[in-house]
């Protein structure tokens, strides 16, 4: 028995089908979507602000250091947050997915909420927590030991500090896709290795990890180039700590006077970068198959932990304080105590900030409705655009779906800040004026949340063997209907995971509608930014509480769609 | 009495010849304009003004918030960043032909000379600037009207530094003992700290700021969150800032302290502006008229904590009164012909 069923894909013709100008119709979209803002971004960097033609952006990127400087920090903190990432997502995705830890679902729901909170949230949580003088835990660490007023334990105004704030939202990316992969995963292969004598670590290196090694790397992936392309920690973090990353460096660049010239050159080395990463990751997997999802394993069997059970429970609680618990409880702090760094008591408890969010902050509805739209209109057009493409490079449906791929891999390398700059420029211009309407807030969410879409789709579709929707065109369906009666349903937990992790990437978006926002399209992301700027941090806490609130009732209600979500799919 | 009117005649006549002399380059004042029932119900048709600012959020919605108890149907939309974020907002937006701005508030006089010589700005005198206003605090054309008076002091959290160890001046700041110790905000973000920059860098030199960085200053955008700083005890001395929030958390019982720089206070006036191309013209107008009454401006002066122009408003004595501060001299036309110059060199410097 083999570990993985090699994918036999040879080309297959096909009569005439509709299914074809539908995808090549995407094709289209995706291109447009893509190309349009990458080529506008290309020509600005090859051009001074007169427009002529020059090498001089590049020139200054590479000799001032005030370019090269961000980019080194940003190296670092990139690389920090994967390995860190890795290093906690994937122990504890094992522990829930293939283990008889208790409450793992309590565990995954927490998981959920850290990547929820939009990475700005828990940035500005982690400054009420841990800002070395005013920080509640420095507080707490001051009141215990009687250390002098200048000491502290933790400095959230650092390098280290940047990482660790990263790295808490950034991890649940490796664990939903090392947990989602091991839910595949069945238990027969393991038990084989054992039943033929296989001890448990050699089980383990010789099957469980080959066999998650693909969404391993691609959550190393999907974490460094988050880490990379992040704007809402650093912008948040940075400035204080006195240094800055790329991000936040080319926004200052589009302070007045704006050079977007510039800008697009700075860009361009995280988009090489990606280029050769992306590269790297399908050399490393090779030509290897990793099918395991036919018609025929049974359901993954669990690892007994014994004793072991409520440690490891108990461990992934810790782990899980850092992102969640501490946070909101600090929120919870700022949102009701007087001053957002004093302890809350019932003597000082105040509602004076839910009152202003309520009825004195004039911005806040608007932004609220604008928000709430574009969460579901980017979330079902790009759940559509993801499966579609998805399918096309699982299938190899038509030709150039390598090209498809990569065009939906593609804004991965595109910091969100600078997708920004390059639809701005794209279109403020005819034929398309889209700025100042939600539609250019549409098209960059939608781009921005397509490679982590498509990509966990096609690590959906890529387990899911084509046999069975081979037996469904025997049996005479059309593509797309065998697409919809067979590939669909199995694919169920993909698509609903998959809408609900674009709906909660338009809460978390940040850096490309701080381009693209005029006041009447502001969002929710943008206003806590602004309030941040002025340091209102009992009102951010407020909207902060009130935003998780609201996803986690969406991210429900899609979960529990009827007829949608009856039904449930034992493979 | 025929005296009186040969000298109102000649006036009248030296205006007229004033006028044609320099017609080609400057537009006539317009007339100082009242509040009338017609431009009140032609702005509740609107029904709505969409009003940027830079002045900290808690007043700057309060002030919405009095206006539309007193023209109600007429809803005040707040849209509040650094100053040089506005001006940023606003040049992306009118780039694009986008319109939303209706009335404007800054705190960087520089902005008006972009923008009026971008053809921006509607021409609009309330009645009140006219009769109530320096000359110096609105533009001839009515372009621009100073809204608001700022000084960015120098404070202190009181809980972490004794009322003798306290600087008394921007020099003292230079101790090591401050090392590590202070906050500052920036001026690529605030008009107020763009202003206090290029008055302190003008007045005390480059080297001065040089000095200051090597002491591990740390670096927040907003002047209005550089005080919040101090109180939470984040740091023990804002090096620059609000200094009407100082006042105001003081006064709310919170442990600061302001103090004002032997070598002068940095200056930054605020000046409010109505867009010819604005959405809600009659809205912004009566806004524009009634944030500049005497009733919107004890507003500024009580609640806001800063100095008003308007000079029928009277200042709380807790307070030091304006003319008895020594302040550095705010230098509109400077600005606007350095404030790039003056980011650079700040980014070099601070490294942020």
């Amino acid at each position: 028995m083999t570990i993985a069923i090699p994918a036999t894909q040879a080309p297959r013709k096909f009569g005439i089908d509709v299914s074809k100008p539908v995808l090549y119709g995407f094709a289209a979209v995706l291109c447009v979507l893509i190309v349009l803002p990458l080529s506008w971004l290309l020509i600005y960097s090859l051009t001074d602000a007169a427009g002529h033609v020059t090498l001089g952006n590049f020139y200054r990127l590479f000799t001032e250091s005030s370019f090269y400087d961000p980019l080194v920090t940003t190296f670092i903190i990139a690389t920090s947050s994967a390995i860190i990432c890795c290093a906690v997502a994937a122990p504890m995705g094992w522990l829930v997915a293939r283990t008889d830890l208790p409450f793992s679902g309590v565990i995954r729901a927490l998981v959920t909420a850290s990547f929820v909170t939009p990475p700005f949230l828990g940035a500005i949580a982690w400054e009420v927590l841990a800002a070395p003088n005013s920080g509640l835990l420095n507080k707490i660490f001051r009141n215990v030991t009687g250390a002098e007023q200048d000491v502290h334990l933790f400095n959230i105004y650092s390098i280290e500090g940047i990482i660790f704030v990263i790295s808490c939202y950034t991890f649940p990316y490796v664990f939903v896709l090392v947990a989602n992969s091991l839910d595949r995963t069945p238990g027969e292969l393991e038990d084989a290795s054992s039943i033929l004598g296989g001890g448990r670590w050699y089980t383990a290196r010789r099957v469980t990890i080959p066999l998650v090694l693909p969404a391993l790397l691609a959550g190393a992936l999907v974490a460094f180039l988050q880490a990379m392309t992040l704007f809402g920690s650093p912008a948040i973090l940075a400035l204080p700590a006195g240094f800055h990353t790329m991000t936040t460096k080319i926004w200052s660049l589009f302070q007045y006077p704006p050079k977007p010239e510039l800008a697009a050159a700075a860009s361009l080395p995280l988009l090489v970068l990606t280029i050769i990463l992306l590269r790297a990751e399908s050399m490393i997997l090779g030509r290897r198959g990793y099918s395991v999802v036919g018609g025929k394993y049974g359901a993954p069997r669990l690892i007994p932990l014994h004793r072991l059970r409520w440690v490891a429970f108990i461990v992934c609680l810790l782990v899980l304080m850092l992102p969640v618990f501490l946070p909101y409880a600090a929120l919870f702090n700022a949102a009701f105590s007087p001053v957002a760094t004093t302890f809350l008591t019932f003597q000082n408890a105040t509602l004076h900030n839910i009152e202003f969010v309520l009825f004195e902050l004039s911005a806040a509805s608007l932004a609220l409705k604008n928000t709430v739209i574009l969460g579901g209109a980017t979330a079902t057009v790009g759940t559509v655009i993801a499966v579609v493409i998805a399918y096309v490079t699982a299938r190899h449906a038509v030709a150039g779906w390598r090209a498809l791929g990569f065009l939906a891999t593609a804004p991965i390398a595109i910091p969100g800040i600078v997708l920004g700059v390059g639809l701005f420029l794209s279109y403020t211009r005819p034929p398309f004026v889209l700025y100042g309407t939600l539609w250019i807030l549409l098209i960059a969410f939608v781009t921005i949340a397509l490679p982590s879409a498509y990509q966990q789709l096609q690590a959906a579709f890529r387990t899911i063997h084509p046999e069975l929707e081979d037996a469904s065109r025997i049996l005479g369906a059309t593509r797309l209907r065998s697409l919809w009666q067979i590939t669909a349903p199995l694919l169920r937990t993909g698509v609903i995971a998959t809408w609900c992790f674009i709906f909660v990437g338009v809460m978390r978006e940040l850096s490309a509608a701080i381009i693209l926002f005029t006041s009447e399209t502001k969002v929710i992301s943008v206003l806590i930014y602004d309030l941040n700027e002025s340091g209102d941090l009992g009102a951010i806490a407020v909207i902060g509480i009130g935003m998780l609130i609201i996803t986690f009732s969406v991210v429900i209600a899609v979960n529990r769609i009827p007829g949608f979500g009856t039904v449930r799919f034992r493979t | 009495m025929t005296k009186q009117l040969t000298k109102r005649d000649v006036l009248k006549g030296a205006g007229v010849l004033g006028l044609s002399a320099f017609a080609v380059r400057v537009a006539a004042a317009p007339a100082a304009e009242a509040v009338t029932p017609a431009l009140i119900e032609a702005a509740k048709k609107e029904g709505k003004v969409v009003f940027y600012t830079a002045m900290d959020l808690q007043f700057a919605e309060r002030l919405g918030k009095t206006f539309e108890a007193k023209f109600p149907g007429i809803a005040v939309r707040v849209e509040r960043s650094g100053a040089e974020r506005v001006f940023t907002r606003i040049d992306q937006e009118y780039s694009s032909k986008i319109h939303t701005v209706d009335v404007v508030n800054t705190a960087d006089q520089a902005h008006c000379i972009i923008w009026k010589r971008n053809g921006w700005l509607a021409p609009y005198l309330p009645e009140e600037v006219v009769k109530y206003y320096d000359k110096s605090y609105y533009d001839p054309e009515g372009l621009h009207v100073t809204t608001r008076i700022l000084i960015s002091p120098i404070a202190y959290n009181t809980n972490l530094v004794k009322k003798e160890d306290a600087p008394k001046s921007f020099k003292d700041l230079l101790d090591p003992k401050w090392k590590g110790k202070m906050v500052k905000a920036h001026p690529a973000y605030s008009g107020t700290i763009m202003n206090a920059t290029f008055e302190i860098a003008r007045d005390l030199g480059w080297d001065y700021l040089e000095k200051l960085a090597a002491q591990n200053v740390m670096q927040v955008q907003s002047a209005t969150d550089t005080p919040k700083r101090i109180s939470l005890g984040e740091r023990a001395v804002m090096v620059d800032g609000a200094g009407y929030l100082v006042i105001r958390y003081k006064e709310a019982g919170q442990p600061v302290e302001i103090v004002y720089p032997e070598e002068g206070t940095p200056l930054a006036t605020g000046p409010s502006a109505v867009f010819k191309a604005a959405p809600n013209p009659n809205a912004a107008r009566l806004f524009q008229n009634w944030m500049h009454s005497r009733e919107a401006q004890q507003m500024i002066v009580d609640s806001a904590r800063q100095y008003s122009p308007h000079s029928q408003t009277v200042e709380k004595s807790s307070v030091r009164k304006l003319a008895d501060i020594k302040l550095m001299k705010e230098d509109p036309e400077g600005v606007h012909a350095q404030a790039d110059a003056v980011k650079k060199r700040y980014a070099e410097i601070f490294k942020v």
